[in-house]
């Protein structure tokens, strides 16, 4: 089952776990047992049209879903998907 | 310069935090994300208690420094680093002017900031002090560099530890200018949004304060005591039209934001809400921000693998994207996006017309600033155009090497000289 490493503001909901084990062969099947296992978890991750939240970002393996197929993306056991609250500033 | 203390705070101006999404409210605390929704935490104050102690008379008695807007900033003690930073000079470019055939031009020039020549010095002076009264112990952030820089100086100030995380690949320059005030500086192989990504991670594992994390809704108001300064310098007037470099997009969010409070808290002269246009600029290899507003979009399409020399305006990612993208079209003003060549041009046009040697973001927005005046989006008669100069050339020289004349060689005699000069005519 591929890991799924949550943000600090979703650890209330994952009993305070850091990273998490979930079923599915796409990112949106992911999100659907994880809601299962942490209710409430799908509704902090997607709005209401079932699209990821505009600040909220996912990797799978580093690279960021937006640039594959969002929701539709295809993940292995093997693989390293991160939830992470976008942010900016910087420079 | 004046020495003279900032003023002492009165009761705090500000009430909280509340998420700028869906409106959740939280107590001050060193959080930048909503619980809810994961949208951004904004600091909430309280305009009604500010508006009876801030009035034009009141501000003009202060010291010439970022803290004579104190009330509008979000710390509730005395500055304890950056008591100097702020208010720097807002130059009439006539020179600059006539050659882009424009009546009124000023530079807003924060390449001279106290202490670390770029306007990050603003952010950081409110996020470390911010720091220190949350107790926090060791301060850190992701940086492009100029961050780095101020962020380092201003924990050194402080006498706090600092982490800078940056791409491996910076400009030498940015990372000895960190190195120099003691900070350990952490180099990562990947982009920009990888160093943010990963400080994100960190920041909830370790309890550090990242200036532009998990401090970011106190840091990201530094800014508009820039947006503060132009008004004032203008004779609490705003301009006609501003061109603001854009990275994450905050800058140009919360200049939009401080022309707002000003107007709303009646410091503005009488005539003095010019409904500014508000414009924004990214160069075109790297401008996600620039091509929402093209492409009349709200949704940031990232960019993987930004090219452009502008490294410190490479942000692939930006958070802000959509609240600058809001900033702008809301305030009928529009965006552009130079290349490399025309960059480096703007750069030396500005050096050559008003003695400003600005870095690679400085050539973005004057690049911008004459696609924009090309097109018309800003007209040459508007009234006062601001163009936003936000670092310093001596960070960034190397995209200059071999575009500038080199010295001429001769010997140590007159006579080499009048030969020399002889050639020349």
């Amino acid at each position: 089952m591929p890991n799924i490493r949550i943000p600090t503001p979703l650890r209330k909901l994952t009993n305070g776990k850091e990273e998490v084990a979930a079923t599915g062969a796409t990112i949106g099947a992911l999100i659907a047992n994880l809601e299962t296992q942490y209710p409430g978890i799908k509704e902090r991750i997607c709005d209401e049209s079932g699209q990821v939240r505009r600040f909220v970002n996912i990797f799978a393996n580093d690279e960021d879903i937006r640039f594959l197929k969002n929701l539709d993306t295809p993940v292995k056991d093997s693989d390293e998907i991160s939830i992470v609250p976008a942010i900016a500033g910087g420079r | 310069m004046t020495t003279a203390p900032v003023p002492s705070l009165r009761p705090s101006t500000v009430t909280g935090l509340s998420c700028r999404e869906c409106g959740s409210k939280y107590p001050k605390s060193p959080i930048h994300v909503c619980e809810m929704c994961f949208g951004p935490l904004e600091i909430a104050y309280d305009y009604a208690a500010i508006g009876k102690l801030l009035t034009r008379a009141v501000i003009e008695s202060r010291p010439h420094n970022m803290w004579r807007y104190a009330e509008l900033l979000p710390l509730d003690a005395p500055p304890v680093v950056g008591t100097q930073t702020g208010m720097t000079p807002l130059v009439r470019a006539d020179r600059l002017a006539k050659r882009l055939g424009v009546r009124e031009v000023w530079i807003k020039n924060d390449s001279v900031s106290h202490p670390t020549l770029s306007f990050k010095d603003r952010v950081v002076s409110v996020a470390v002090s911010k720091a220190i009264e949350f107790g926090i112990g060791t301060v850190a952030c992701a940086s492009t560099g100029n961050l780095a820089n101020a962020t380092a100086a201003q924990a050194a100030a402080a006498g706090l530890p600092a982490v800078i995380l940056i791409p491996f690949d910076l400009e030498p320059a940015k990372v000895l200018a960190t190195s120099i005030y003691g900070a350990r500086v952490v180099g990562v192989k990947g982009t920009y949004d990888d160093v943010n990504r990963l400080c994100s991670e960190i920041a909830g594992k370790y309890g550090w304060g990242f200036v532009n994390v998990n401090l970011r809704p106190f840091y990201a108001e530094g800014s508009k005591s820039f947006g503060y300064e132009i008004c004032e310098q203008l004779g609490w007037r705003t301009p006609a039209n501003i061109v603001v470099p854009m990275a994450g997009g905050s800058l140009v969010t919360k200049i939009g934001k401080a022309f707002g409070e000003m107007e709303k808290l009646g410091l503005l002269a009488a005539g003095g809400n010019r409904k500014t246009k508000i414009h924004g600029a990214q160069a075109a290899g790297c401008s996600p921000i620039v091509d929402m507003v093209l492409e009349n979009r709200d949704q940031v399409k990232p960019v993987k693998t930004p090219t452009s020399i502008a490294k410190s305006l490479a942000i692939g990612n930006p958070a802000d994207g959509f609240y600058a993208r809001q900033t702008i079209t809301g305030s009928g003003g529009y965006a552009g996006k130079p290349n490399d060549d025309e960059i480096v041009a703007a750069m030396r046009l500005l050096a050559e017309t008003e003695g400003i040697f600005t870095e690679t973001a400085g050539g973005v927005t004057l690049g911008a600033t004459i696609k924009l005046l090309q097109e018309g989006r800003i007209g040459k008669d508007d009234g006062p155009l601001v163009v936003c100069i936000t670092g310093n050339g001596m960070k960034t020289q190397d995209p200059l090497v071999g575009k500038l004349p080199t010295p001429e060689l001769i010997g140590p005699s007159l006579a080499d000289f009048d030969r020399l000069q002889a050639s020349a005519q």
